[in-house]
């Protein structure tokens, strides 16, 4: 099937007002008669949840964490991007707009992209509004500072806690609306269903966490903004909670997941150091403005300490590569750098796996006070984990998943094809293409949040009779015992391997064949051992306790099956897509020297995933890409 | 290295908690101390015991979610770090360590280590923010914030609400926690306007909920994993003081 995105059509810079002009509306009086289920309270999901909320819609938010003030969106840390042109060096939201679409290898849809750009400096504004810290010149202005993928310096931030100080910012917001009660929070929960009735979605099905009760609750819409799925690699910078579950319900009930092998490995993390390891932590990207990235030029050099190899024995490898763009150059690039130069066995550190960040150069010139200001808070954490000082010796860093650009595929109202049911945030696939630029994840969050899905829902919810369907229908009963059954089955098992080590595998056979470099080879294997290591998952697998009450282990289990099934979809995606564009690198695609070649005349489209049962090929659904304001180029950061 | 551990079970809210002892087995210094509880864990699966409760998210210190005391300092003995970030480099072979939940009115016990910490969001809910409404806020620039204004707010702002200094007070008190947030929002122009309103509902909503005063032990600032200042609860006093004849 031919799937259509429904962007607006018409000169791309008027495509959103007049698209918001074009929606139907909903009376304010009318308003509080609709009930809208918002899943996650991230920047996605918090910012939409109060947003509505303030409208006057009835609004139920969930979140697995015990506040919503916890969403992993807490985590990041270098900053948000915006179109403001504060420092006057020729920013623009025409530009913005162009950095993302080229920085997502022209595989994102234009007016989405475009919509994206425009709403950027309202967000800014908002926080502001909310009592935001964010950082400031002397003069009290405003302050920025440059991220990868851009000549220019757009990045807002709150020291290296960006993402608390905007996650904060939109929790207040939502508690907020918790007292003037339009808003009523379930901490604490996990959606573990999506209720569709005739098509079209309902409600959902959860699980109270600590008191292990299942229930539904049904809505005029259901919003997912349920964050993304790299935790699929087991080890990645997302928190140990994150997963595909929520997105992956509603693929089984219809929802097509979009370019699942879009997935960006960040090249600053610091590297693994052992068996015991349960996640990996970044470091921001924001430390390349001032951190140089290299590794010795001779092997023999390896095992130095960094201070004894000579200036002229380093090989400042990105610096050599990409002059124009240098240690700004994108993610995707810069994590390719890395595996090359560790693949060529010049990488430091245990096991070699590690390349320098070295920070040298900018405390010479700026000082070590200006540098702890900046990064103080990252430089604290490297040395908790690494017990090194990073003034005195370079930071190792390695990549690491980080990020999904693919998700549940939605049309420019960010609602899925199942009416109904919206997708926001990192969970949805629509503007990153395949590969994210630093600083825009928050951006989209907050303006699918803020400034999207306040008006687009209104739009669909004109359709419909509020409250037509409640809990009383029998799909609401269907989908509860579906999901006490299939926790059942979990706890019944009673095999010998512990959910974990299933994770840790499957995160294994997804790093080393679907990871950073994949080949026809490499992902034939992954589809291979996928479907066995979920087989024996459902034959050996140990789940301690029950359902009553609190239970840690279930709750990994159930996300761990998803990703048993959800990891083989990505691996699909891989295969299929015979080329290479942004994080998404097959060997068999690259240039001499090694750079992404991607195919335009076939595979410039949307690949939309339908899923058909497990163990059986989900069917492809494709939608064209269409550029018409930027021309399709060959994408160089030399 | 190997470690006894003394853990704090029980089995939901009305349970009977007691200490049991497990042993933590060759550990290594560079794993974190959740990772530590992480392989615990996985040994008590494999002898079909019920793994121990704790909770946690982010591991990388900021979502607040993680924390228990341990041998009797919230988060343990490393100097604003939490539990998540702590490594096991900072203990010695042999140690014993003791492992409790937060210890407080206002935090009922949910299973073992962990506690149910609403109380602190119904806190922030009382008046922690400013009526910004969406989209109807003047240009970001139009006003303008000192440098050391907006680094005052965002050192209170740092705050990640783990609760640990509830469980560092002998009076149980919330008093850091609602002080940061209302000395964020007093000290800009954008939190002015509510200031009032905010600090008085605020106060209540933490005595309401069961949390003590404050009586200037200052264990929260030496607890907090984020260095937040006691300067706050002045701030705060200030704050409540001058609101009261309105
Ligand atoms: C370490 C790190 C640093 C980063 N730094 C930056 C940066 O500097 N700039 C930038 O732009 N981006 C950054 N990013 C990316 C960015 O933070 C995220 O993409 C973004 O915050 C995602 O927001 P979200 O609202 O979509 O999802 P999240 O914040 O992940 O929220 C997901 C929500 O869904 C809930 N949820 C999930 N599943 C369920 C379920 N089944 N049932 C109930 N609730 C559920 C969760 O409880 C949570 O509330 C960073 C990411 C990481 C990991
Ligand atoms: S788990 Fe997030 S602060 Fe420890």
């Amino acid at each position: 099937m031919i799937l259509d995105g429904k962007c607006p059509i018409g000169p791309i810079e008027k495509t959103w007002d007049q698209h918001r002009f074009d929606m139907k509306l909903i009376n304010p009086s009318n308003k509080r008669k609709f009930k809208i289920i918002m899943v996650g309270t991230g920047l996605a999901g918090g910012a939409g949840a109060a947003s509505l909320g303030e409208l006057g819609y009835n609004v139920e938010a969930y979140c697995y964490q015990d506040s919503s003030r916890r969403a992993h969106s807490i985590a990041a840390q270098g900053g948000i991007n915006a179109a403001k042109n504060y420092p006057n060096d020729g920013d623009s939201v025409f530009r913005l707009f162009y950095d993302t679409i080229k920085g997502g290898d022209f595989r994102a849809r234009e007016a989405d992209v475009w919509r994206l750009s425009q709403v950027s400096n309202n967000i800014i504004d908002q926080c502001v509004a909310q009592g935001v810290p964010f950082a400031r010149e002397y003069s009290g202005l405003l302050s920025n500072r440059s991220f990868g993928g851009a000549q220019v310096s757009r990045t807002f931030y709150a020291r290296g806690q960006t993402g608390q100080q905007l996650l904060l910012g939109a929790y207040q917001a939502l508690a907020r609306q918790v007292k003037a009660g339009t808003v009523k929070l379930k901490a604490r929960t996990e959606m573990l269903d999506l209720v569709m009735v005739d098509g079209v979605a309902k409600g959902i099905t959860y699980r109270e966490l600590s008191t292990g009760e299942i229930k539904t609750s049904w809505a005029d819409a259901v919003v997912l903004a349920t964050g993304g799925y790299v935790n699929v690699f087991y080890l990645s910078t997302n928190a140990m909670g994150c997963s595909v579950t929520a997105a992956w319900k509603a693929a089984k009930k219809g929802a097509y997941m979009a370019n699942p092998c879009y997935t960006q490995i960040h090249p600053t993390c610091i590297p693994q150091s052992g068996e015991h390891q349960s996640k990996l932590t970044l470091m921001s990207e924001s430390l390349r403005n001032d951190g140089r990235c290299w590794v010795p030029k001779r092997k023999e050099d390896c095992e130095k300490p960094a201070s004894e190899i000579a200036e002229e024995d380093r090989d400042y490898y990105l610096e050599r590569k990409y002059p124009s763009f240098g240690n700004l150059a994108p993610r995707d690039i810069a994590s390719r750098a890395a595996k090359e130069q560790c693949d060529d066995e010049r990488g430091v550190g245990p096991g070699k796996r590690g390349v320098y960040l070295d920070f040298e150069n900018s405390i010479n010139r700026v000082g070590e006070s200006t540098i702890r200001e900046r990064y103080g808070n990252l430089f604290d954490m490297y040395e908790k984990i690494t017990d090194e000082d990073a003034y005195k010796q370079p930071m190792r860093i390695y990549p690491a998943p980080h990020y999904s650009m693919g998700g549940l595929w939605v049309d420019y109202n960010c609602m899925s094809n199942i009416p109904g049911l919206f997708v926001l945030g990192e969970a949805n696939f629509s503007v990153h293409g395949a590969n994210r630029l630093g600083a825009s994840a928050l951006m989209q969050g907050l303006a699918d949040g803020y400034f999207v899905i306040p008006y687009t829902i209104g739009n669909y919810l004109a359709g419909v009779k509020p409250g037509e369907v409640t809990d009383e229908h029998p799909e609401f009963k269907k989908s509860l015992e579906e999901t006490k059954s299939s926790l059942d089955k979990l706890l019944n098992i009673k095999g010998k391997r512990s959910v974990s080590s299933f994770h840790r595998e499957l995160g294994k056979i997804m790093w080393d064949n679907v990871g950073m470099a994949r080949s026809k080879e490499s992902l034939t294997e992954a589809l291979k051992a996928i479907p066995a290591l979920r087989e024996e998952f459902w034959q050996n697998v140990k789940v301690t306790g029950d359902t009553k009450g609190r239970n840690s282990q279930l709750e990994d289990a159930g996300r761990v099956a998803d990703f048993l099934e959800f990891g083989e979809m990505l691996a699909t995606d891989a295969l299929h897509r015979e080329e290479s564009c942004g994080g998404h690198f097959r060997v068999e695609h690259q240039t001499e020297d090694g750079e992404a070649t991607r195919d335009d005349e076939n595979f410039a489209y949307v690949a939309a995933w339908e899923f058909k049962g497990a163990n059986k090929a989900p069917e492809l659904h494709k939608e064209p890409l269409k550029f018409e304001n930027v021309k399709l180029a060959v994408r160089s950061y030399k | 290295m190997n470690l006894t551990l003394y853990v704090w079970r029980q089995n939901g809210p009305e349970g009977q908690g007691k200490l049991e002892q497990y042993e933590a087995k060759n550990v290594s210094p560079d794993s974190s101390f959740l990772e530590m509880l992480d392989e615990v864990n996985q040994e008590l699966i494999e002898t079909g015991i019920d793994p121990i409760e704790f909770d946690n998210d982010c591991r990388e210190g900021i979502c607040g979610t993680c924390g228990c005391v341990i041998n009797g300092r919230p988060h343990g003995p490393q100097e604003e770090t939490t539990a998540c970030q702590l490594h096991m480099r900072q203990f010695k072979d042999g140690d014993s360590l003791t492992l409790e939940p937060w210890r407080a009115t206002a935090f009922p016990i949910v299973k073992d280590l962990v506690v149910d910490r609403s109380a602190m969001d119904r806190i922030i809910e009382s008046g922690g923010y400013t009526s910004a409404y969406t989209g109807q806020v003047g240009e970001a620039n139009q006003t303008l914030i000192p440098k050391p204004l907006a680094e005052y707010a965002m050192d209170a702002a740092a705050c990640i609400g783990c609760g640990a200094c509830v469980a560092a007070c002998p009076n149980g008190s919330a008093m850091l926690f609602t002080s940061a947030k209302v000395a964020q929002l007093a000290s800009l122009p954008q939190g002015k306007v509510e200031a009032a309103e905010r600090v008085k509902a605020m106060t209540a909503t933490a005595i309401a909920n069961g949390f003590g005063n404050c009586s200037n032990h200052y264990e929260c600032e030496a607890a907090c994993p984020k260095g937040v200042s006691v300067k706050f609860i002045a701030k705060l006093n200030r704050e409540y003081i001058k609101a009261l004849p309105k």
